[in-house]
């Protein structure tokens, strides 16, 4: 569940905060962005993560990664990365592309146990990493219990 | 039975980029969730789905619990030649489904 706290800050209008490095983030998302990263220097900007900034039901979360990119044989993105700060595991999915997408961007639907942010990064053919991240605020978090 | 449904162009131009979405009727059973009875229910999802056109990979990815129920993807691809689209989708307790489209490329 959202806590109070986290919502009276969302109700306060901070909807999409931007990536900051040097925020705090949970252990668990950072070492794995470092395992991904091979710590090199992963910049902020040609990547873009379509997210609602509020979502009722965190059982589906639909979102949109997108990267801008020509698709060519020499210059092309190869993976995306999406990953969370408060679900129970930090990976969300890993997507793998190839020139022949033409198009740098994938879209799908995500669960979420929190109010939390969301990061993506992209690598490119030749190394380089982009990032952006996202704020969703979740008003009913998903894996609490048994539907069925 | 499995259930996928997808969503593509049945013509395309050649060279056009075009959107392909696929859906798949799946539980996604994280394994952290508690039943009826207070035990976990085990973890039961799919692991990775792949696209192929004409037999050369257009498209693969890597799912964590995290992806939704009934997962749903989308992307694109360059439409090159006619053929079939294959999709396969594999995952915990041998899940396997394989679904196919055939595309007119002119």
């Amino acid at each position: 569940m959202a806590s109070r706290r986290s919502f009276l800050v969302g109700a306060a209008g901070v909807v999409l905060l931007p990536f900051d490095a040097a925020r705090a983030t949970p252990e668990a998302l950072a070492e794995l962005i470092k395992q991904v990263t091979g710590g090199r220097e992963v910049r902020q900007g040609k990547i873009k993560l379509d997210a609602p900034p509020l979502i009722e039901n965190g059982n589906t979360v639909p979102l949109t990664i997108s990267v801008e990119s020509p698709m060519t044989d020499a210059d092309y993105v190869k993976t995306i990365h999406l990953f969370n700060e408060k679900n129970p595991q930090p990976h969300v999915f890993t997507a793998t592309l190839m020139p022949r997408n033409g198009r740098a961007q994938v879209g799908t639907r995500i669960k979420l146990a929190d109010t939390q942010k969301i990061v993506a990064i992209a690598e490119t053919n030749s190394g380089e990493l982009w990032t952006a991240s996202a704020e969703v605020i979740v008003t009913i978090a998903a894996c609490i219990e048994d539907v069925n | 039975m499995a259930n996928a449904l997808i969503n593509a162009p049945k013509t395309a131009k050649r060279g056009d980029t075009i959107e392909i979405k696929a859906l798949i009727l799946h539980p996604m059973e994280t394994g952290f969730r508690p039943g009826t009875n207070g035990r976990m229910i085990p973890r039961n999802i799919i692991e990775h789905f792949s696209a192929r056109w004409n037999g050369e990979e257009i498209f693969a990815m890597t799912f964590s619990p995290a992806i939704a129920a009934n997962p749903f993807v989308s992307f694109f691809t360059v439409a090159k030649e006619s053929g079939k689209i294959d999709f396969l989708w594999t995952g915990d307790e041998d899940f396997r489904v394989t679904e196919s489209v055939a595309i007119t490329v002119t």
